[in-house]
């Protein structure tokens, strides 16, 4: 069900970008905080994309594992479970650096060659 | 035919985001604060909604929102309590959606009454999952976790967890009946969200009705008026 909204939000961002051009690839980056199943996301995008200038879409997916900072002592690390009290000062003034992002990157669209004016 | 390429990095949300800008903007226009109310499925949201509207809250006129894929039963339920509740059913979407997002919040406000209310609270659809990534234009989000749910759910669902700024813990009366460590589950809650407010409750007994009912005073309390 998750994936399923995001597939439409990623397929109309595509949408909108594309201006009417034919979609070949859609480029998402995902943070593991998003809980997004990458084979549940292609699988929706597929369906979602359907009847759009989407259809037929190659779906890249890349991966960003979470990563925090602690603005109290400025400690990093990668947590292994969603824990966000810092481990070095037990601050709960932490940043996410990474890993809580859904953004479409990039698209590429098909264009018609163009011919000029003899 | 060639390829071009298109360089967008957009949240894929933002479309989502925009709209629930201009809910926010027709909100403090009306002077109106709002909270997002979500939970699981049955985690206990109407029933605590019911405990809270029993008596006014210091002056603060409230409306309710009801967000549910199908029916009106909630609806029906508050109606009883003489404030004003609008039903969302989100049916009409892709075979019924399971959370509210920004344009059917939108799609309500010509029903809801903004002008003789003070405090909206946006009943979501019961779902721990994607009513977290969907912004309606709320000023604060408030969560149910009933703790018939297990000690685990704050880790399974972080996004949700993290986004409130209160978690309401109810059916605190069961805890008898359950093998679920309530410390455990309060120490799940600070891992995923340090310091979130968090009110310990039950709906059947009454527990932490008054402090849930504070923390809604607050909220609208907040708000700096614009003057009339």
């Amino acid at each position: 069900m998750h994936e399923l909204s995001i597939a439409g939000a990623v397929v109309n961002t595509a949408t909108r970008h594309a201006e009417g051009r034919r979609v070949a690839v859609v480029r998402v980056r995902v943070g593991r905080m998003r809980q997004v199943v990458p084979d549940s996301l292609r699988f929706c995008f597929d369906i979602v994309a359907r009847d759009s200038v989407c259809e037929g879409a190659r779906l890249e997916l890349v991966e960003v594992d979470v990563h925090l900072r602690c603005r109290a002592c400025a400690w990093e690390w990668l947590p292994d479970i969603p824990a966000f009290r810092c481990p070095n000062c037990s601050s709960a003034d932490v940043s996410i650096e990474e890993g809580d992002e859904l953004v479409v990157d990039e698209i590429e669209v098909e264009e018609a060659e163009c011919i000029a004016p003899g | 035919m060639h390829r071009t390429r298109v360089r967008i990095v957009e949240d894929a949300l933002d479309a989502n985001n925009t709209i629930a800008a201009a809910n926010r903007a027709d909100f403090d226009r009306h002077d109106v604060t709002v909270v997002n109310l979500m939970s699981a499925p049955g985690a206990g949201k109407t029933s605590l909604l019911e405990c809270v509207l029993r008596e006014p809250i210091d002056g603060v006129r409230v409306g309710v929102l009801e967000g549910d894929v199908r029916g009106s039963m909630d609806a029906d339920r508050l109606a009883s309590l003489h404030v004003p509740v609008v039903q969302l059913n989100t049916d009409p979407g892709f075979g019924g959606e399971c959370h509210l997002d920004a344009n059917m919040v939108r799609s309500a406000l010509p029903a809801l009454p903004l002008d003789e209310i003070d405090l909206l609270v946006i009943e979501n659809v019961g779902n721990l999952v994607c009513p977290a990534e969907f912004r309606v234009g709320e000023d604060a989000r408030a969560m149910v976790c009933a703790v018939t749910e297990g000690e685990d759910k704050p880790l399974k669902y972080p996004l949700m967890f993290r986004s409130c700024e209160l978690v309401v813990v109810n059916k605190l009366d069961l805890l008898p009946h359950l093998d679920v460590d309530l410390d455990k589950l309060l120490h799940h809650i600070d891992a995923v969200n340090p310091d979130v407010e968090r009110i310990l409750a039950s709906a059947k007994t009454g527990a932490g009705v008054a402090e849930w009912r504070g923390w809604l005073a607050e909220l609208a309390a907040r708000r700096v008026r614009t003057p009339a």
